[in-house]
């Protein structure tokens, strides 16, 4: 309880409540907190394996696409570290269930050592650090700059609004100075879809979170000052091909608000989690699951990320990707043994089978969806 | 309940070539080229597809490119907006007749 103690000492001095509309837009409640059957993730993949659907299997729908001995790691490239589920916002579609109320689940200082030990024995070259907000972590500035230290490419998951907090204030310009890539939430570059998402607020405090980090030199061509958006659908239907939209949101938001951005990456929405829910809730399920397997990619398999990122949560557990994460899917080594990131052996991870179920079509769906976009 | 519009018809529409395989196959791959990304977006062209299916009144065509608008990264806004631009078109056409009502009044009244 030592960690829930920090956190809550940590809150206590943000200069806003999180629980609150002030402290960050809130479209939903988490599951946990409203203790539904579907927070359980054992519960999210019984309602996927319920769905009927003409080609639901997915290792037979690799296999076709010629991985037929399942899907196996490529290079470690990516080494992503899930900080801890806490956040400002409570988005509607969120894959972890993230929200204010997740006060326990957040990594604490003897875990993110482990990690950097971890991270020595591998030869990553990207460190991504995502969430929850992972900014709210106590730790989040000594990992990023243990990171840099190290000459890795550092990318923060920032939900944007994280950033008008009061003790954040200094944020965009930390994250200057060390050269991180900073990948933004934004549904749409209009107001509409992005607040149906995300909560009302969420689209003018996002445009006022990417002035600020265009002022410091992000989104104008700099390697070194990275500004990506990420844009996921705002209902039940596939993303949009993000090279031919970036035009568009360059001269929407150019036009808007002056913004300037470097890269726009579309992600598919992931059907576990609160997106699982609302498509329950819907009656979107079953038709979200026919999409998703009758636009199966062939050419997207190959460049999911599960195959060169190695994805740890807050406790420290490995796992193929953040989704197999959430739903609590570990990484398996032949034989069986399910090792830490106190126990990481590089060489070993990469004779494992990746894990997958039915959630995994979300990533070969249209051009393919991955935390770098698509991949097709 | 028998109906003329049955939305599971939608995904049969490759049956149409059972009578002509040959027209059909013109037909899907001029459709799929007309559709591609070219002088025009192909988030352009799936709005203009949105404002024609609704100016020939055609279920399918609105259902089909109202997902598809979205998922082309269209907002109900811009939707809105194709939608108008049809329903002009069609209320303009019915009015810009009215000048040869005009000229039938003025022709033949005092």
């Amino acid at each position: 309880m030592d960690g829930l103690v920090q956190i809550t000492e940590h809150l206590a001095s943000l200069g806003v409540d999180l629980t609150t509309e002030a402290g960050g837009p809130k479209r939903a409640t988490s599951l946990l907190s409203r203790r539904v059957p579907l927070a359980a993730p054992e519960a999210q993949l019984a309602t996927l394996d319920a769905v009927p659907l003409a080609a639901g299997d997915f290792e037979a729908a690799i296999a076709g696409a010629g991985f037929e001995g399942g899907l196996l790691p490529a290079k470690l490239e990516f080494f992503q570290i899930n900080i801890g589920k806490l956040c400002n916002m409570t988005c509607r579609h969120c894959h972890v269930d993230s929200g204010p109320d997740r006060l326990t689940e957040n990594m604490d200082r003897a875990t993110v050592d482990a990690c950097l030990r971890a991270l020595d024995a591998t030869d990553a070259h990207t460190v991504d650090i995502t969430g929850g907000a992972p900014e709210l972590n106590p730790h989040f500035r000594y990992l990023v700059d243990a990171c840099v230290e190290r000459g890795k490419h550092v990318i923060d998951r920032c939900n944007l609004t994280v950033l008008l907090v009061p003790r954040f204030r200094d944020l965009p310009e930390y994250l200057a100075d060390r050269g991180v890539e900073v990948v933004c939430s934004l549904p749409h570059y209009r107001q509409r879809n992005t607040d149906a998402q995300r909560g009302d607020g969420t689209y003018e405090k996002s445009i006022r979170a990417l002035h600020r980090l265009n002022e410091v030199g992000y989104g104008q061509g700099d390697p070194r000052r990275r500004l990506t958006l990420m844009s996921n659908p705002a209902g039940a239907f596939l993303a949009a091909n993000q090279a031919e939209l970036e035009g568009e949101w360059r001269r929407g938001l150019q036009a808007e608000h002056g913004i300037t951005f470097d890269r726009l990456i579309c992600l598919n929405n992931m059907p576990i989690a609160r997106y699982l829910e609302w498509l329950v809730e819907k009656g979107q399920l079953a038709a979200y699951m026919e999409r998703l397997t009758n636009a199966f990619n062939p050419a997207a398999v190959a460049g999911v990320m599960c195959r060169n990122t190695l994805s740890i949560s807050w406790d420290g557990r490995l796992y193929d990707c953040d989704f197999n994460q959430m739903l609590d899917l570990e990484v398996e080594l032949p034989g069986g043994a399910r090792p830490s990131v106190h126990d990481l052996d590089a060489t070993a991870l990469q004779q494992r089978r990746i894990v997958t179920a039915r959630h995994c079509f979300g990533c070969t769906a249209g051009q393919g969806s991955s935390c770098g976009g698509a991949t097709a | 309940m028998e109906t003329y519009y049955d939305p599971a018809d939608l995904p049969k529409f490759g049956q149409i070539a059972e009578g002509n395989p040959d027209l059909a196959r013109k037909f899907f791959a001029w459709y799929n080229a007309v559709f591609a990304e070219g002088a025009l977006t192909a988030r352009e062209k799936s709005l203009i597809a949105l404002a024609v299916s609704h100016a020939v009144q055609c279920p399918y065509c609105i259902d089909a490119y109202s997902k598809d608008a979205l998922e082309k990264g269209s907002d109900l806004e811009q939707m809105t907006e194709a939608m108008h631009v049809a329903a002009a078109i069609r209320g303009g056409a019915s009015l810009v007749h009215g000048v040869q009502m005009l000229n039938h009044v003025h022709k033949t009244g005092m």
